[in-house]
């Protein structure tokens, strides 16, 4: 039998004390009571680890730059030690026909019993061969595996929506894990890259519970996406007050003001960086007086400009925004009104000189 | 004015269209929507920046809550025109079920298309809207507040968060139908365009056909009643 989270942490020196520490945090990031720390404890003694497969499609590898970078040193040494992260091609001794050896032993071995985490996407235009992994296109691998697993975790936007690979015109056909596969749970953790911690806690949880935390309608946990940048933005006092920067650099820069007018897609987007923030809780784009791109929503690359507050309508040739395109609208139709009222006046006058 | 004359204004026939509630709601609904197009833009194009502390002002906050407020009044008002629709005189029916199934109605579209191009010499006389402006009235008071309606609600729900009647009933499914929020923004904010266009058209055609037409329009809006210049048989009877 597999050893259990309890026994490879202690192998790993991790004392009862930390332990137990680390299963209180666990708890409190999931937004759990005081009462499951003792369930969390319980799972990690007695149950096995599930194996995890880590496949990389078309990606950047930034998910998992991100992932090994989570601040929460027990939740870093841990996660890593614990998770029986059998396969990811990037962190695996293993390689070439070794590599790929695990994958199939992993299918043998636990068949519908381990989780498939994907990070990327797969590209279906011209015959996959976009993305070959061991001389084959990764969708093969990624419908082979994911025909055996659990459920699927959809690392990144690449995996949950398609990300920079599926902006405008998409000429590899990159397409998010969701479309291809539709007979597996699948949890998005959206974000180029998702937040570290998030990461860790989604993979807490479903290894403790042995289930997804609550999804909303998009298939996203509800504990980190129910909302957005904007609701938990430390500088939405000046937003209320209708301060903002109105070009880099200036006073009201300096002094961090909102940065809506700077198209700052905080309004939009759905994520914890206001509240958890990047590296041990140091900063977030808007802290570091950037606007957010909204890098977790569906095809955020073409949702810009990301410095316009108004979204570019590229369907009008040059880039527009909706009060160019309406304003104009409304200014022919102005026009057109204009004219139409002269050649009634002028109608009018003929009719009354009859 | 001669006798002959004086008798003629006497006898023109009046009907009385709009009832009360009736043209309560249209001038309450103009003026949220004015409040909606004006405070819309500048939730999209704030006004400039102010300085000193934050806690010093609610500028943004009180144009949202102007928004919001008249959204409210905008959606009220809507279910309220659709009760009135039910228990209102016929007139207050055609807003909602234009006769789109009668031929003769879509001549009468034609014959105000020409009308507008300066192809008919004589116009009609309508007792109730003229089938062009019935069609135009159709499509965007109905359809087009329906999507300010449900468009701004799955926004507002936003703010007021997952678990908000808002939310569940229109932001849950709405954000994802149309790929995410900043897509709903850009939508919402077409729409106001396109019913500021709707507003042009329709101060205009109203003032225009009031001098030009046989029947009043501004004044009918006010009163409530419908006064023609002769005694011709109206061309609209054929929906009664």
């Amino acid at each position: 039998m597999t050893e259990t989270f309890y026994e490879v942490m202690r192998r790993q020196g991790i004392t009862r004390r930390s332990f137990l520490k680390y299963c209180s945090l666990t708890a409190a990031a999931l937004g759990l009571g005081p009462s499951f720390v003792p369930k969390i404890a319980h799972a990690m003694e007695t149950k096995p680890r599930i194996p995890i497969l880590w496949l990389h499609g078309l990606e950047c590898t930034c998910c998992s730059e991100s992932f090994i970078r989570s601040a929460h040193p027990l939740a870093k040494d841990v996660i890593l030690s614990m998770v029986s992260l059998d396969y990811d091609d990037t962190l695996m001794a293993a390689a070439g026909h070794q590599a790929e050896a695990i994958i199939s032993e992993t299918i043998d071995k636990y068949d519908g019993n381990f989780i498939l985490a994907v990070e990327g996407n797969p590209p279906l235009n011209q015959e996959g061969m976009s993305c070959i992994i061991a001389g084959k296109p990764f969708n093969e691998q990624l419908m082979h595996v994911a025909k055996h697993c659990k459920a699927i975790i959809s690392w990144g936007s690449c995996a949950s929506y398609g990300c920079v690979q599926a902006a405008a015109p998409n000429p590899t056909g990159a397409t998010p894990i969701h479309k291809v596969i539709n007979d597996k749970p699948i949890i998005k953790v959206p974000g180029c890259p998702p937040i570290a911690e998030v990461m860790t806690a989604v993979v807490t949880y479903i290894l403790t519970f042995e289930r997804f935390p609550e999804l909303d309608r998009q298939g996203r946990p509800k504990m980190f996406y129910s909302q957005r940048i904007h609701d938990k933005c430390y500088r939405r006092p000046h937003f209320d007050a209708g301060q903002f920067v109105e070009t880099w650099d200036d006073e009201a820069a300096r002094k961090g003001y909102c940065l809506y007018k700077m198209g700052c897609k905080g309004p939009t987007t759905y994520n914890a960086c206001s509240t958890i923030r990047w590296n041990e809780g140091t900063s977030f784009p808007i802290q570091a007086g950037h606007g957010c791109i909204g890098c977790s929503e569906d095809g955020f690359w073409d949702k810009g400009s990301w410095y316009a507050r108004l979204t570019d309508i590229k369907q009008f040739g040059v880039e527009s925004n909706a009060d160019k395109v309406g304003g104009t609208a409304a200014a022919v139709v102005g026009a057109a009104t204009a004219a139409h009222m002269a050649a009634s006046a002028v109608k009018r006058a003929k009719q009354k000189g009859e | 004015m001669s006798q002959v004359e004086a008798y003629k204004i006497q006898s023109t026939p009046a009907v009385y269209v709009y009832e009360g509630p009736l043209r309560l709601w249209h001038w309450i609904n103009a003026l949220a929507i004015t409040v909606l197009c004006v405070s819309g833009y500048f939730i999209g194009s704030p006004l400039p920046s102010l300085s000193g502390e934050a806690s010093d002002y609610f500028l943004m906050g009180y144009i949202r809550f102007a928004h919001f407020a008249a959204g409210y009044v905008i959606a009220v008002g809507f279910l309220f025109r659709i009760y009135w629709a039910i228990v209102g005189n016929y007139h207050a029916r055609q807003l909602l079920l234009p006769p789109f199934f009668s031929g003769k109605f879509w001549g009468g579209v034609w014959h105000e298309l020409r009308w507008y191009f300066f192809l008919e010499k004589e116009p009609r006389k309508y007792v109730g809207h003229n089938p062009l402006a019935m069609v135009m009235m159709h499509l965007f008071m109905v359809w087009g507040l329906l999507f300010m309606i449900f468009t701004g609600f799955a926004l507002y729900g936003e703010g007021k968060g997952m678990g908000s009647w808002q939310y569940e009933w229109f932001s849950s499914w709405i954000i994802p139908l149309f790929g995410q929020s900043q897509d709903v923004h850009t939508w919402h904010h077409l729409f106001m365009w396109a019913i500021v266009i709707f507003v042009i058209v329709h101060i205009y055609a109203a003032i225009r056909e009031d001098i030009m037409s046989r029947q009043s329009l501004v004044s009918t809006m006010i009163s409530g009643w419908r006064m023609f210049r002769d005694n011709r048989e109206p061309d609209d009877h054929y929906l009664k």
